[in-house]
């Protein structure tokens, strides 16, 4: 038969061959176009910041110009370090979470009780547009609420607040999502046992849907821990360590931006992304184990 | 109320009067069900899928009323009061359920699941009276000596069949007056089956069973009364001898000889 024949011929197998060949090549050189700005952005960031990342980094102020200069001429490590970037972070994230975790988690049991209801699409609608609206946009926002009417002044509530709204939608979508994953049977055998509703949510419904609750959670501080944008027009900045929610505070990509303004603190730059990157990055992973852990069970 | 294919159940511990169920407006899943359940003794529910067996069971501790919009007439009396006007709570620590598919809490020990429902309620218990409450409770389902090295363990450790035990021990821990079961043991092998039916026909000293089943031949090895659902109506229900012997209903001798279901 002729179409058997057609399998058969020679030429049209070897080109076949041929265009096999190319599409994989293809995909490869793709693939390595897609991977290697990452792996160019650690190479990049170990390689100018490793020097800075001592002792010091973590336990110090900035230095001031001056003793940057000295130290970049005689050609040493720039004195000094992050600590009140590192403390900052720490305080507002704290915070934000504070804020973010329970309104989430919240609104998410709300979604899950209520999937079809007309209310219920819109809230999701909504925070899904918050998810899109630009983070400056949300330290204009807490900018109004915040700074000028209840702290009077730039201060790490006006932060956390504009970090808190930019970690809702993420909390909310996540708590959905991972009480989805819930079986019915399990709601049963508690409403069964006359458990009250309020009880089978604490008690049935968060605890068993803590790995996925818990992954959102990380997801959204590692999204919002390197956030500069708003945090410039609500918590400003302060050369010192400071743990007063009133006052400007400090935070790490605030202190980046600072150095990147201070032709001196050029290393500091390198130093302090390095080490938010490999931070991100440590939380990313531990949020893939514990996803990968859930799906097993 | 006089339906000569209803046996009439003397000082009966449940008794259904009129019940009628109905999920949305359209059409009834329950027509008005007149029934009494004996005390102490295994009543079986058999019939056709969608005949409102599980319906009408869930209606029994109100665990229907989870559906929105489903509107429930007539009455359900456990010893003469109306559940259906008690507190929602109280009438499900009275009257305990088992469901099709094991439900262990998979983030509680095999110790906790048994004191479940007073954990989850809230209720503080000194640890003399949990361990006698997870022992007679472990014992009544014959789980206690298969698991008392391992209560520590997570409840979803134990095989489909252990699990469905200590379901019914978490029901049991209350010392509810009735159990409901609705088909425990679709989902388990010919032993684990055969094991829960040994149990249950011993915990019928202490407990009234209703149980759900498909399976003709476990409603007559276990049960004292059958019933005979269809489309949503009791057919026929009679102690369980008579009913296999000597169906009085057409639809009830149909199903029990396998001509449809
Ligand atoms: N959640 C629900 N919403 C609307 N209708 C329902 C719902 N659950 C059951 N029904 C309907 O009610 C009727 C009775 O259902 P039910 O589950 O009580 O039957 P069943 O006898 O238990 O069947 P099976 O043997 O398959 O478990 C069916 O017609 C079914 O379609
Ligand atoms: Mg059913």
């Amino acid at each position: 038969m002729s179409i058997a024949l057609d399998f058969d011929n020679g030429s049209l197998v070897a080109k076949r061959k041929l265009k096999n060949s190319i599409f994989k090549v293809g995909m490869i050189i793709l693939s390595i176009l897609t991977v290697s700005p990452i792996v160019l952005i650690i190479y990049e960031l170990i390689v100018k910041g490793f020097r800075q990342i001592n002792i010091d980094f973590f336990t110090q102020n900035p230095p001031d110009t001056f003793e940057a200069m000295m130290a970049v001429s005689a050609g040493e490590v720039i004195p000094g370090g992050i600590l009140n970037g590192l403390t900052g972070t720490l305080l507002m994230v704290l915070m934000a979470s504070v804020i973010a975790i329970p309104v989430g988690i919240m609104i998410g049991i709300f979604l899950y009780e209520n999937p079809g209801k007309i209310y219920s699409n819109i809230i999701r609608n909504l925070t899904e547009i918050l998810q899109g609206v630009p983070s400056i946009v949300l330290g204009l926002i807490a900018y109004l609420w915040v700074v000028k009417p209840i702290t009077g002044g730039y201060s790490a509530l006006a932060g956390s607040v504009s970090l808190a709204i930019m970690m809702l939608p993420l909390i909310v979508r996540s708590t959905e999502e991972s009480m989805k994953m819930i079986p019915d049977t399990l709601k049963e055998a508690a409403y069964a046992l006359g458990v009250p509703y309020h009880r089978v949510v604490l008690k049935v419904l968060i605890p068993s849907s803590f790995g996925g609750l818990f992954t959102g959670i990380l997801l959204a501080v590692s999204r919002v821990i390197g956030e500069t944008a708003p945090l410039m027009l609500t918590t400003l900045g302060n050369p010192m360590v400071n743990w007063d929610i009133t006052k400007p505070t400090s935070a790490m990509p605030l202190l980046i931006w600072e150095f990147y303004n201070d032709p001196n603190m050029v290393d500091l730059i390198w130093g302090t992304s390095l080490f938010l990157m490999i931070f991100i990055l440590i939380i990313n992973l531990i949020s893939k184990q514990i996803a990968a852990k859930k799906k097993i069970n | 109320m006089a339906n000569k294919n209803i046996a009439q159940i003397n000082n009966p511990i449940l008794s259904l009067e009129d019940l009628k169920i109905a999920y949305d407006s359209s059409k009834y899943a329950v027509k008005g069900i007149n029934a009494g359940i004996k005390k102490e003794n295994i009543t079986a529910i058999m019939g056709p899928s969608g005949c409102g067996k599980s319906t009408m069971l869930r209606a029994i501790n109100r665990m229907h009323e989870l559906y929105p919009g489903i509107r429930t007439e007539g009455q359900i009396k456990l010893n003469g009061e109306d559940i259906l006007k008690m507190d929602t709570i109280a009438v499900r620590r009275k009257i305990g359920m088992v469901f099709q598919r094991p439900n262990p809490f998979p983030t509680m020990s095999i110790y906790d699941n048994v004191i479940a429902g007073f954990k989850l309620n809230g209720v503080k218990l000194k640890k003399a009276e949990k361990d006698e409450i997870v022992e007679r409770s472990l014992l009544d389902v014959a789980l206690w000596h298969e698991v008392k090295d391992t209560l520590h363990k997570k409840g979803t450790f134990l095989s489909g069949g252990q699990q469905q035990r200590l379901c019914i021990a978490r029901a049991l821990a209350f010392k509810p007056e009735v159990l409901l079961l609705d088909e425990p043991t679709s989902a388990l092998d010919p032993i684990a089956t055969s094991k829960i039916e040994d149990l249950l026909v011993k915990l019928k000293k202490n407990y009234t069973i209703v149980i759900v089943t498909h399976n003709m031949t476990q409603a007559a090895r276990i049960s004292d009364y059958s019933m005979f659902m269809y489309l949503g109506e009791l057919v026929e229900y009679d102690k369980t001898k008579n009913m296999f012997t000597n169906p009085v209903d057409q639809r009830t001798e149909d199903y029990l000889t396998g001509r449809f279901g």
